[in-house]
Parts: C-alpha cells; sequence; structure tokens
C-alpha cells in the first residue's frame, strides 16, 4: 500500500469517526444512535488496521479485529438489548410516546447542541495543534478527531437525560480517547488494550442492569427523578 | 478563442432558461409516475408559463415599485449567476469575476427582492411567508459559504472557475473527507435555498405550512410567469452548481467548440439525472416541522464547518 493511498484511506476513516459523533448528537430516536455508534465502531477498527497494515505491526490488526467485534457487535447488542427490554410493544390507538425509545428533551436543544460540537472541534484543532507539530505524519495530523470526539462524547454524556443516550456518550467519550492512542502512538500494549476493553464491556453490562434496576424501581431511566436522596 | 467564450456563456444562460422549467416538468413527472399518477408530461410548465404571459397584468391596490421589480430582479439575478457560474465551461469572458462571494450575494439579492415584495402587499400571508423566508435564508447563507470556502482552499482562491478545474486535474480532492462533507452541506443547503421537501413543500398551498408559495401568493398573470420562471431557474442554477462542484468530469477547461458541445450534453445530463433523483427521494420524505427547521440547517452547517477545519487537519501534509 503506498503512502498517498494510505493517507486518503486513513483521511477517510478518521472523517468518518468524527461524522458519527456528530451525527449522534444530531438524532433522537435512541434506536438509531446506537446504530450510528456502531458504525463509529467500524471506523475506529479501521483506523486500526490501517495503521497496522502500514507499520507491518501484526498484533495492531488483532486489536483492530477485536475492537471491530467489541465495539460494532457486542457493545450495541448490549444496548440494544436493554432498549428493547425498556420499550413497550406498540399499541394500536394514541398514546404519548413516554418510553425510553427516544431523546425528547435533552438538557440542551439540538440546534444548539450541534453549534457546540462545532466549537468543541475547533477547541480540540486549537488544542492538538502543538502536539501535531512535534511529528507532523498522516496519523498524527489526525490526533484533533480523536480529541474532538472524546469533547462530543463528554457533551453528550452531560446534556442527556435518558441513561442509555448517557451509556452512548460514554462509550463515544472511550472511542475518543482509543482512538487518540492509536494516531498519537499507534496503539498501547496489547495486555493495556486487553484489559481497557473488558472493563468497557463490564462497565456497559453493569450499567445495563443499573438500568433495568431504576426501570423496575421508578419506571424510567429519566435522570431528572433522581435528584433527590431518599432511604 | 474569445468567440466560443461568449458562445459557453450565452449556452449557459439560454439552456438555464430554456431548460429550468423542463426540468421542473421532468421533476413532476417523475414524483407523479412514483406515485402511479400518469403526470401532465414533461413541457406542462412551459405550458402554465406561457397561459400565465398573455393574462392581463394586475397588481394589488397599494403596492409600491418593490412589488413590481422583484420578479424581474429575481430572473435577472439568477441569469447572471447562470452567466458566471461554471456550468458548462471555465473559460469564459466573465470567468475572473465567478467569485463565491459575488454569486452568493446574488442568489441572497433575488430572495431579499421577493421578500420585500411579500412584505409589500401588506396581507398577513405575504408577511409570514417574507418572515420565514427571512429565517431560513439567514441559515443557508453562511452554510453555502463555509462549503464552498472549504472547497476553495485546497485550491487557494474563491473563484469558482478556479475551484472547478482544479477538482478536475486533481479528482482525489473530492473524494477527500473535506470534499465529502462539503458536497453534503451544500446539498442541504440547495434543498433549503430552492425551497424543496424536506425544507418547503413546492406544491402545497395550506397557509400553515407554506414558505415560497406564502410570499409570492399575491402575483398574476405574467408577474407570476416571471417569479416561477426565477424560481425554477434557481433551482436549475444551484442543481448545476452543486454537479458542477462535486463531479466535474466533462466541463470544458480548453476553448474547443467539441468540448463546449459534450459539457453542455453532460450538463443537462447531470442536472436532469440530479433533478430526478431529488424527486425520487421526495417521495419518501415528509416535510419538517418549521421549528425542526433550524436544526437541520445547523447540522448542515456543523457539516460545512468540519469540513474546513477537516481540510486544516486532514489533509496529511
Amino acid at each position: 500500500m503506498n503512502d498517498s493511498v494510505y493517507t486518503q484511506l486513513l483521511d477517510l476513516a478518521c472523517g468518518a469517526f468524527l461524522l458519527a459523533a456528530v451525527v449522534v448528537l444530531w438524532l433522537r430516536q435512541l434506536s438509531s444512535i446506537v446504530q450510528v455508534f456502531a458504525l463509529q465502531g467500524v471506523a475506529l477498527a479501521a483506523v486500526a488496521g490501517l495503521l497496522g497494515v502500514h507499520e507491518g505491526r501484526w498484533d495492531l490488526l488483532a486489536v483492530a479485529v477485536g475492537i471491530g467485534l467489541l465495539r460494532a457487535g457486542a457493545l450495541p447488542h448490549l444496548i440494544r438489548r436493554a432498549l428493547a427490554a425498556g420499550t413497550p410493544p406498540p399499541t394500536r390507538h394514541y398514546e404519548e410516546d413516554v418510553s425510553e425509545a427516544r431523546e425528547t428533551q435533552p438538557l440542551v436543544n439540538v440546534a444548539a447542541s450541534l453549534l457546540s460540537a462545532a466549537l468543541l472541534t475547533l477547541l480540540a484543532y486549537a488544542v492538538a495543534r502543538p502536539l501535531v507539530e512535534l511529528d507532523p505524519t498522516p496519523a498524527t495530523s489526525a490526533l484533533p478527531v480523536g480529541l474532538a470526539v472524546v469533547l462530543i462524547g463528554f457533551f453528550t454524556l452531560v446534556t442527556r437525560r435518558r441513561a442509555l443516550a448517557q451509556v452512548v456518550g460514554f462509550l463515544l467519550l472511550d472511542n475518543g480517547i482509543t482512538a487518540t492512542a492509536f494516531l498519537a502512538a499507534s496503539g498501547v500494549p496489547l495486555i493495556v488494550e486487553l484489559g481497557v476493553s473488558f472493563d468497557v464491556l463490564l462497565a456497559v453490562l453493569v450499567l445495563q442492569i443499573l438500568t433495568t434496576r431504576m426501570r423496575a424501581a421508578f419506571g424510567g431511566t429519566g435522570i431528572d427523578d433522581l435528584r433527590e436522596l431518599r432511604d | 478563442m474569445k468567440a466560443i467564450g461568449t458562445a459557453a456563456v450565452t449556452a449557459q444562460v439560454v439552456l438555464v432558461v430554456a431548460g429550468a422549467p423542463l426540468l421542473a416538468g421532468t421533476m413532476r413527472q417523475v414524483r407523479a409516475r412514483m406515485e402511479g399518477r400518469a403526470g401532465p408530461g414533461v413541457v406542462q410548465p412551459w405550458r402554465d408559463l406561457r397561459k400565465l404571459l398573455r393574462k392581463e397584468a394586475i397588481t394589488p391596490i397599494g403596492t409600491g415599485p418593490a412589488f413590481r421589480v422583484a420578479p424581474l430582479l429575481l430572473v435577472a439575478t439568477t441569469a447572471v449567476v447562470a452567466a458566471l457560474v461554471p456550468l458548462a465551461s471555465t473559460v469564459t469572458p466573465v470567468s475572473g469575476s465567478a467569485d463565491l462571494i459575488l454569486v452568493v450575494a446574488l442568489l441572497a439579492l433575488g430572495t431579499v427582492a421577493l421578500a420585500l415584495a411579500g412584505l409589500d402587499t401588506g396581507t398577513a400571508f405575504g408577511g409570514m411567508g417574507a418572515s420565514r423566508e427571512m429565517t431560513v435564508a439567514a441559515l443557508v447563507e453562511p452554510t453555502i459559504l463555509l462549503a464552498v470556502f472549504a472547497l476553495s482552499i485546497p485550491t487557494g482562491s474563491t473563484n469558482l472557475s478556479a475551484i472547478v478545474s482544479g477538482g478536475i486535474h486533481d479528482p482525489v480532492r473530492l473524494a477527500s473527507p473535506a470534499g465529502l462533507l462539503a458536497t453534503a452541506a451544500l446539498a442541504v443547503a440547495v434543498l433549503a435555498e430552492t425551497g424543496r421537501l424536506p425544507v418547503d413543500n413546492p406544491s402545497t398551498h395550506l397557509e400553515l405550512t407554506m414558505v415560497h408559495e406564502a410570499m409570492v401568493l399575491e402575483y398574476a398573470g405574467p408577474d407570476l410567469a416571471l417569479v416561477e420562471l426565477g424560481a425554477q431557474m434557481r433551482l436549475a442554477v444551484l442543481l448545476g452548481l452543486l454537479a458542477s462542484l462535486s463531479a466535474p468530469w466533462g466541463i470544458a477547461t480548453t476553448a474547443s467548440p467539441a468540448a463546449l458541445a459534450l459539457a453542455l450534453v453532460l450538463l443537462t445530463a447531470k442536472v436532469a439525472l440530479l433533478g430526478s433523483a431529488l424527486a425520487a427521494a421526495e417521495v419518501f420524505w415528509a416535510k419538517l416541522r418549521l421549528f425542526r427547521v433550524p436544526e437541520l440547517l445547523a447540522g448542515s452547517f456543523l457539516l460545512a464547518l468540519l469540513a474546513v477545519t477537516a481540510s486544516y487537519f486532514l489533509t496529511g501534509e
């Protein structure tokens, strides 16, 4: 694979990675959000795979396959299961949509959060510039993408009300951190990567159980209902 | 050399003026066929225009010059844009002035003229339509500017001819993330600017939903014909601009008659294809609620901004 094709493909994968994060902010339907999140996992795996092929490191390719399986397969599947458990079957007559399937009222409205995402991307670009100048290669110059996804993920985590949307925000944050590690240093050692991946998987499993418990206790996962401490 | 350039400009303007109603007719025909109707035929918009032009010119009592000048201004600005934009050839006598900011300003001038005409009638609908149109326009103009700005960064010039010929000579530029994002943002902006679904429904006359139609409700006869022609020409020019920027192959970069003829045929084919695809997609779309429109436009603005930033940090150099 020659250098210009590699650069082109890496740029495309990074562009898709950033775009997926933005689209998550744009959408309201939780099932579509999960789909986009799965696509982002594919883009992340593509970044890792491209780096592996370019540098001739086969362990990176194994990591890429693992990331693809975990982030585009297992995690979306788990979230979808939690979502299906919380959505009542459709009724014939009209009812107000109070189910968990839609993020109806984020704390910041969608137009404003899209504009905030634009600002966060610019911030990431400004912050990453001195880092990129240390060693300007195609991979490091895409470093702002990873930082921007970290910031957008954190923004999602803070402004969404539904527990599952917040889980997706947390996973976006983690995707961003992983992408930053790949782009800046061609990935962390295999054992650390494995540890992080299992950590994320466990976190999602725990959050899924927590969501189910919340729903059993309060009838919903709207975070606003959880403001007071009770015994 | 010079004669060919002049011929190219003339051909572009004539093609846009004559072809815009046919484009609208094709889009309606595609839509009708997909909905299982027979459809009125491709030349129906021309028949409508002929019928309207034969009627007596009537203006409502109390309207001033703004109402009378607006249709002429709309058609004139769009014709100038059709002459400037490199639709068929990049070497024309006016290609030096085909500046991006000038083109956007000319389009905005037409929009503003029509909105002033809507206010001039003093009716509730005119005012409502004008205010909605201005809201949409205020959100769309920065998106168009940013999207084409993103495409102009690799060329280093805001001249549209330079951007298009740069795209022909270096096709990798079009497939870069910046190019793709800018094209997507520009496509949404074109939909909003020309008042198509999902921003505005061009075939509705329901008072709560219409935007463009509410503004021109008081027009009749030849004036209405000009307004309709102007709207159709805008659609043709903007689709042509989108085609030139995203798929510039076939546009003449030299002053030879054969290349120009081929470019005109390809331009017709590209715009007809884009229009048919848009009409086919519209069958499956619903109009967005008016309060959701800013959301869509903010999204496309973000795409354009990402395109600009991406062309800085993803160039790989």
